[in-house]
């Protein structure tokens, strides 16, 4: 087995271009592009139409050439690696699945299992095991052909076919572009439960920005072959790189930027003399999340809350002022504070499970 | 032999079975074989030219050229070469059908849906895995197609292969013409067009086997 198929995979472009050769003269496609996907990460690449951003997925699994510039997977240069070898060892799911219409659903899930020479009986139960996973169930889908199917169970079968052989890293061209918008949600919820469950190292490319905050724990942005911002989803909404990042995420920016801002991000020390009866909120809730929480809470008498950390000490304090003015950016702080007083819930525990 | 009612190309038939067996035979013989060779010839070619680029042009254009040169003038081209009889009308017949099913066959492969081959690039199937996995199955439908052109085609035109002797139904047809008789001409034509007909069903029910079923499944 090659080095490809260790449990974990760390991704490095360092210094990547690519140029394309046209008629008229050589087009730079992307320019000096550098990051690293960390092992069991989903990082997404978003930008407009002509951003480089496939062009870059793809010099991954050499489905391009590099320019220059190197890729390492692992340490090992992918241009070292044997082609077929390393294309094998990476899952690839593209826009509207790209299923063999001549394959059953199975076979077409079986693929790359096939290729690497399993046996029948175990493509056959690998298959099975893999459409479970993704909401299909095998008896009553694994014998049909990709045109017997919707759109959305189309895509679900090519993400199973991307997960067959077990591959560390995946790749993923818009995988949910050509669904409609409800399937896509469903999808993109699913994926999260799967990544959940596998672990894999994943490059995702989108250019829905909903889909990047949803699914990305590092979003790389690019513009005309370039590396715009490279961060978290929390990074691009509260320090874009420029106005561009700004623009492009969009109008939604203030809400998105409160549900990707969490409380121990926004917690200060806790004081001397906060009393212990005082609500512990859990600090990875999200802004609104805890706006929520607080409705649950009687917070007659208090002038703020604990946060916890992440072994769970209540060792952060927040008042209720500090929460309202964030909360304010986008939501009314007396609709939330209103149904707070008008709700309160002394049942409710006050640790809060992290 | 007497002139009479066109429809006694019948009785004509009826009075020579022997003759009319051989005829048949040797007609779908030279169909048979000059559409098989063709086959063997025209796919390694097509396949070669989806692969490289140079190689395009050169075929297309021999292909072109075969398909524009009348089949009377090849037959007469290969006169000296190869003789008269079987082999030159064979000959001439396979080059006849190499173009429709190379044809088909480059198409076909090109019409494969991009996405579904740069699936199967992306998992990584070898150069041949691809071909055989997925651009031929997939192909397969529009080269039928071309072969089917190719065998109907070459029935009419195995009658030619009568002027240097390569025997099949344009015996009678020649020799109905030469003798201005129609129920002998017509002994030979009719079979002909029964034979081409019955090929086409025949080769409809080839290719609900050879199409792969999740293509005509709805």
């Amino acid at each position: 087995m090659s080095p490809l198929w260790a449990g974990v995979s760390l991704i490095t472009l360092e210094h990547v271009s690519k140029n394309f050769d046209s008629p008229s003269g050589s087009v730079r496609a992307v320019e000096d592009v550098s990051f690293e996907v960390d092992a069991g990460a989903l990082h997404v690449l978003i930008g407009p139409s002509g951003s480089g951003k496939t062009t870059t997925m793809r010099m991954i699994n050499r489905l391009e050439t590099i320019s220059e510039g190197t890729i390492t997977i692992n340490g090992r240069d992918v241009r070292d690696l044997d082609v077929v070898e390393l294309r094998r060892a990476i899952g690839y799911v593209i826009q509207q699945g790209g299923l063999f219409p001549h394959f059953t659903v199975a076979d077409n899930v079986a693929v790359v299992p096939r290729l690497l020479g399993w046996p029948r009986a175990r493509r056959r139960q690998r298959a099975e095991e893999l459409l479970a996973l993704v909401g299909l169930p095998p008896k009553q889908f694994a014998d049909r052909f990709p045109r017997q199917l919707s759109g959305g169970q189309q895509q679900r079968v090519g993400v199973a076919r991307a997960l067959a052989a077990d591959p560390p890293i995946i790749l993923m061209d818009e995988p949910f572009g050509a669904v409609d918008p409800i399937t896509r949600k469903q999808l993109q919820r699913e994926l999260r439960r799967i990544q959940a469950e596998v672990q894999k190292t994943i490059v995702f490319v989108t250019h829905d920005i909903g889909e990047a905050f949803l699914l990305g724990d590092r979003i790389v942005l690019m513009a005309e072959g370039r590396i715009v911002q490279n961060g978290t989803p929390a990074d691009l909404l509260r320090n874009p790189a420029s106005p561009f990042v700004t623009e492009f995420i969009g109008e939604d920016r203030s809400l998105r930027a409160l549900q990707h801002t969490y409380l121990a991000e926004l917690a200060g020390s806790r004081p001397d003399g906060v009393p212990d009866d005082v609500p512990i909120l859990a600090g990875t809730l999200s802004i609104p999340q805890a706006g929520q929480e607080l409705a649950r809470h009687d917070r007659s008498n208090r002038e703020g809350f604990l946060v916890s950390d992440v072994s769970g000490r209540p060792s952060g304090y927040l008042t209720y002022q500090q929460l309202a003015t964030v909360l304010g950016e986008s939501i009314a702080p007396a609709e939330t504070m209103t149904s707070a007083e008008a709700a309160p819930d002394p049942e409710a525990a006050h640790v809060l499970p992290v | 032999m007497r002139r009479g009612e066109p429809l006694d190309f019948i009785a004509y038939i009826r009075d020579h079975p022997e003759q009319f067996r051989e005829l048949l035979l040797e007609h779908v013989r030279l169909v048979g074989f000059s559409v098989l060779i063709a086959i063997l010839i025209a796919i390694p070619l097509a396949v070669l030219t989806t692969r490289l680029a140079w190689f395009e042009r050169p075929m297309t254009w021999i292909a072109n050229v075969g398909q524009t040169v009348p089949s009377l003038a090849i037959l007469g081209l290969t006169l000296p070469l190869l003789g008269i009889g079987f082999r030159p009308a064979l000959f001439a017949l396979t080059i006849k059908a190499v173009l429709p099913i190379f044809l088909n066959t480059v198409i076909g492969i090109r019409g494969v849906d991009r996405a579904i081959v740069d699936a199967a690039r992306g998992m990584g199937t070898s150069d041949r895995q691809l071909l055989w996995f997925v651009e031929l199955p997939l192909a397969s439908p529009v080269m039928f197609a071309g072969i089917q052109t190719a065998t109907v085609q070459n029935i009419g035109l195995a009658t030619l292969a009568a002027y240097i002797g390569g025997g099949g139904f344009g015996d009678w047809i020649l020799q109905g013409l030469a003798m201005v008789n129609p129920p002998i001409l017509l002994a030979g034509a009719v079979p002909v067009a029964v034979l081409a007909m019955s090929t086409e069903m025949i080769l409809r029910g080839v290719r609900r086997v050879i199409v792969p079923a999740g293509l005509t499944v709805t």
